[in-house]
């Protein structure tokens, strides 16, 4: 008999899973449950997007790309970059594609961490980080962002989190789950912090076409910042194409240039199928962002003003597509409200805990869901708070 | 005004306090406007998008082109209007290219549709020529797909 425990790595081993197994295991369980739930776009792909990819099928591109991934794809996405961000990156070797966002960050992450080094992480958050840093041998060092400064990251914040080994800053805006963002001058303060030290930035901006009110500033947008930036982003949300799993990162060349190594020996490289498809979302894609992101602002005006009229103190989100209102003050933790609210009115929604301290008192609820799902909810949601008394 | 005209036109159940809601906007204003359309024939009416073929209903639509000559002082109006008033006749556009008149006819059978172009449109004044399609399947329709696409299997996934 073998003694797997023992024979596994003892830091894959040790790697908590994740806090809420037990909500969803519930939530596995229960038969037509609306879900607000699961983070990610209600729209299936744009046809003309998907039509790219059945194309180069057509066409037998089947086989591997450069490691870095097609050069007309880095190229495309330099040019959206600069187009809709005034970003500048050089296709050749500032840019580079990966599985999702979620690679990329996997790559930042243990291309910059020496075993010890810290990397700080503003929670709540999504949940990949703290795992990551794990694994890369490096010490997860969370910061809790407040609910009265909109969840954003202030520069005392900041400040208090450094020490002689913090290596990386994670930068999750627009996040996910509170839909906060950073302006420029929440940027700026931030980079007087780091002025003169030798942190790196990991800004994961895979939101950043989702924002209502005013554009996503990214921290390469700054002078400043632009040299320690490794920016993040991919297609996933903002073209609906969660499945196609891909996504980028944009920095300096000599970092890319060893992150690469990384990626052709565990990935070679990204989808191919994937990578034609991305190409015509670069090129013909802007409207499609415009419907999607109008369809969301609609929808989340819908649930913010419905999460008030309830009286939950909930801050206007302002990117993604998450509302983190406050539901403490009931006696009761944010995963007990939420396993309740699942098994007495059948909504999904996720505790705040599962994305860190600092979620205790909240949960997420997702409004990429129909118009009619988000008012069944909010329906439930009075009928539930009445009985918890309010 | 076009914000709220286009969620109706998405969804014309839409309530006016869900419309408010979603456009930032006072439900008295929504209703307002909503009336104020209403009635200068902005919105012409409220309606719902049925697939017949899923019902035992017998129904048949048929799309004719019709040529014709248009008449002096009234151009094609006139006898736009003497088309447009049969209650069979759906929907009618008038075209550029090779025909004049596209005009949507839906009735229970296609003896009633051919008795419809024979007796009623092909013998107006000005008529040249018909031309009757039958429609055999409806895709889509206003934006909405009519053939359901099995969906993706379920997944509980934690992002």
């Amino acid at each position: 008999m073998m003694d797997y425990e023992s024979l596994m790595s003892e830091n894959v081993r040790t790697l908590k899973p994740s806090g809420i197994r037990r909500f969803f295991d519930i939530l596995d369980t229960m038969q037509g449950a609306i879900s607000l739930g699961i983070g990610e776009p209600d729209f299936v792909t744009p046809w003309h997007i998907r039509e790219a990819g059945v194309y180069s099928l057509e066409q037998g591109y089947t086989k591997y790309t450069s490691n870095a991934g097609l050069i007309r794809l880095r190229a495309a996405i330099s040019e959206y970059l600069q187009r809709r961000f005034d970003l500048r990156y050089d296709p050749a070797g500032e840019v580079f594609v990966t599985v999702g966002g979620s690679e990329a960050i996997d790559l930042c992450i243990r291309t910059m961490l020496n075993p010890g080094d810290e990397a700080i992480i503003p929670v709540p958050s999504f949940v990949c980080y703290g795992p990551l840093v794990t694994m890369a041998h490096g010490v997860p060092v969370y910061v809790e962002t407040r609910a009265e400064n909109e969840f954003r990251l202030t520069p005392e914040e900041l400040r208090s989190a450094i020490t002689p080994k913090t290596k990386l800053l994670i930068l999750p805006y627009p996040n996910n789950p509170t839909g906060a963002i950073m302006e420029r001058a929440d940027l700026e303060a931030l980079a007087e912090v780091l002025r003169g030290t030798g942190i790196m930035v990991l800004s994961d901006e895979i939101y950043a076409e989702l924002t209502y009110g005013q554009h996503h500033v990214s921290p390469a947008n700054l002078p400043e910042l632009y040299e320690r930036t490794l920016l993040v982003n991919g297609f996933s949300k903002a073209y609906a194409m969660t499945g196609w799993r891909l996504g980028y990162v944009c920095g300096p060349a000599a970092i890319i240039k060893q992150m690469l190594k990384i990626h052709q020996y565990g990935i070679m490289s990204a989808p191919t199928t994937s990578q034609y498809a991305a190409i015509e979302a670069l090129k013909n894609g802007d409207g499609d962002i415009e419907t999607m992101r109008g369809s969301y602002d609609k929808r989340r005006k819908l649930l913010l003003t419905g999460l008030r009229r309830l009286g939950l103190p909930c801050f206007e989100p302002r990117g993604a597509f998450y509302m983190f209102p406050y539901i403490g003050g009931h006696g009761l933790s944010s995963e007990e409200f939420c396993t309740r609210f699942l098994q007495e009115e059948n909504v999904a929604i996720i505790p705040g805990t599962a994305f860190g301290p600092g979620g205790e008192g909240f949960t997420r609820i997702c409004y990429a869901s129909s118009v009619q799902n988000i008012e069944t909810a909010l329906t439930r949601l009075d009928d539930f708070l009445g009985r918890l008394g309010k | 005004m076009n914000e709220i005209l286009k969620l109706l036109e998405e969804d014309s159940r839409y309530t006016p306090s869900q419309i408010a809601d979603m456009t930032g906007k006072d439900e008295q204003y929504v209703r307002d406007t909503v009336k104020r359309c209403e009635d200068e024939h902005i919105i012409n009416g409220y309606t719902t998008l049925i697939d017949w073929d899923r019902t035992s209903e017998e129904a048949v639509t048929a799309f004719i082109e019709v040529k014709i000559t248009p008449q002096r002082d009234d151009g094609y109006d006139r006898i736009a209007r003497r088309i447009y008033q049969y209650e069979e006749v759906e929907s009618l556009y008038l075209m550029s290219g090779s025909f004049d008149f596209s005009v949507i006819v839906s009735a229970k059978s296609l003896r009633e549709v051919s008795r419809f172009v024979a007796e009623k449109l092909a013998p107006i004044d000005g008529v040249i020529s018909t031309a009757t399609h039958f429609i055999m399947k409806r895709y889509k329709d206003k934006h909405r797909a009519f053939i359901v696409e099995p969906q993706q299997e379920e997944r509980t996934l934690f992002v």
